[in-house]
């Protein structure tokens, strides 16, 4: 929605190595995972601080986030302050040769904030399928689980919702110490 | 939070733009002002109703291992094994769940081998074992609370 594509001059310098531009990447990485500063020119300000050209920043920031180095930019909310205080881990056993197709599907669904396939534990654990639903109370959460077992269907052969009741640690994870 | 303040929640869950002025832009498209723009994000994150701002990283995509593990802790212990596990700094979140698998975190280090070897030493330190259910494959990832 935002068309802020670069110039043709903005792109990096050729003599910068492959070795240099990891290098570079890493304390991209390093100055913004905590956050962007919020000032007009956010990256102008990151840019100084590792003492490179904007247009080089904008550029690695940009290509990172075209291969999926970096997922998005933009905010995290908490989800209990804006009101989603459930927060259930669906958890699905369905057929190994069709999670595929069943994983894609509830990925797709806009509720689902996360979708796995992960392996199982037999005997006592046989789901392989986890999705994450946030509802603003658990009522909303099984009403969104109701819909994931219809689309699953026949595949599903069994599946539970694990609540959590307390946050013990929410640090993040941090890339390179 | 007004409606703006809900506004600017649910655009900046959307990309970001890479560009000289992006508050600017977004700003514009919200109907307000830069300025503006920068003043209610600061408080939205000093009430913390924004954790986070700037480049959310895919993990895994640089060389390290995460993995979300689950225990199942006896309930007198509880407390006492949640402190050991959350000692680790390869520990990222840690959630309480009902049910017997009651203790679920995700362990992030910078290498396969010391997640194999982090995972060891919290089953010697607590006495229990930890089930490790690293992602086989990842069908979907993005957050996204509309307010």
């Amino acid at each position: 929605m935002w068309d802020c594509t670069l110039k043709s001059s903005e792109t990096a310098p050729n003599e910068m190595t492959s070795d240099a531009l990891a290098l570079l990447d890493r304390e991209v990485i390093l100055a913004t995972q905590a956050g962007l500063p919020l000032v007009p020119e956010p990256y102008q300000q990151i840019a100084d601080q590792l003492k490179v050209n904007v247009s080089l920043l904008k550029q690695r920031l940009t290509l990172m986030r075209d291969d999926g180095r970096i997922r998005r930019i933009g905010a995290v909310p908490n989800h209990y302050k804006l009101g989603y205080t459930a927060n259930g881990m669906s958890v699905w056993d369905v057929p190994d040769d069709r999670i595929q197709m069943l994983g894609d599907a509830v990925g797709d669904l806009g509720f689902v904030s996360h979708c796995y396939h992960r392996p199982r534990f037999l005997p006592d654990w046989s789901y392989n399928l986890f999705a994450m639903v946030h509802g603003r109370d658990r009522d909303e959460v099984f009403e969104k689980a109701k819909i994931i077992k219809e689309l699953l269907g026949d595949d599903c052969r069994a599946h539970d919702i694990l609540f959590s009741s307390r946050i013990l640690k929410k640090t993040g994870i941090r890339i390179g110490g | 939070m007004d409606e703006l303040d809900r506004k600017i929640v649910n655009a900046l869950q959307r990309d970001f733009p890479i560009c000289d002025h992006p508050f600017a832009t977004v700003a514009a498209d919200l109907g307000t002002t830069e300025l503006d723009l920068l003043s209610r994000l600061q408080k939205l994150r000093d009430e913390n109703i924004l954790t986070r701002f700037g480049p959310l990283y895919n993990a895994d995509r640089f060389g390290g291992a995460v993995s979300l593990c689950a225990m199942a802790v006896p309930n007198d212990d509880f407390d006492e094994v949640a402190e050991k596990v959350n000692a680790y700094s390869q520990v990222a979140h840690n959630y309480e769940r009902g049910h017997t698998l009651n203790m679920w975190f995700v362990l992030a280090t910078e290498t396969q081998d010391e997640l194999l070897e982090t995972l060891t030493h919290i089953e010697t330190d607590t006495g229990l074992t930890v089930r490790n259910m690293p992602k086989l494959q990842e069908f979907y990832v993005g957050l996204h609370f509309e307010v």
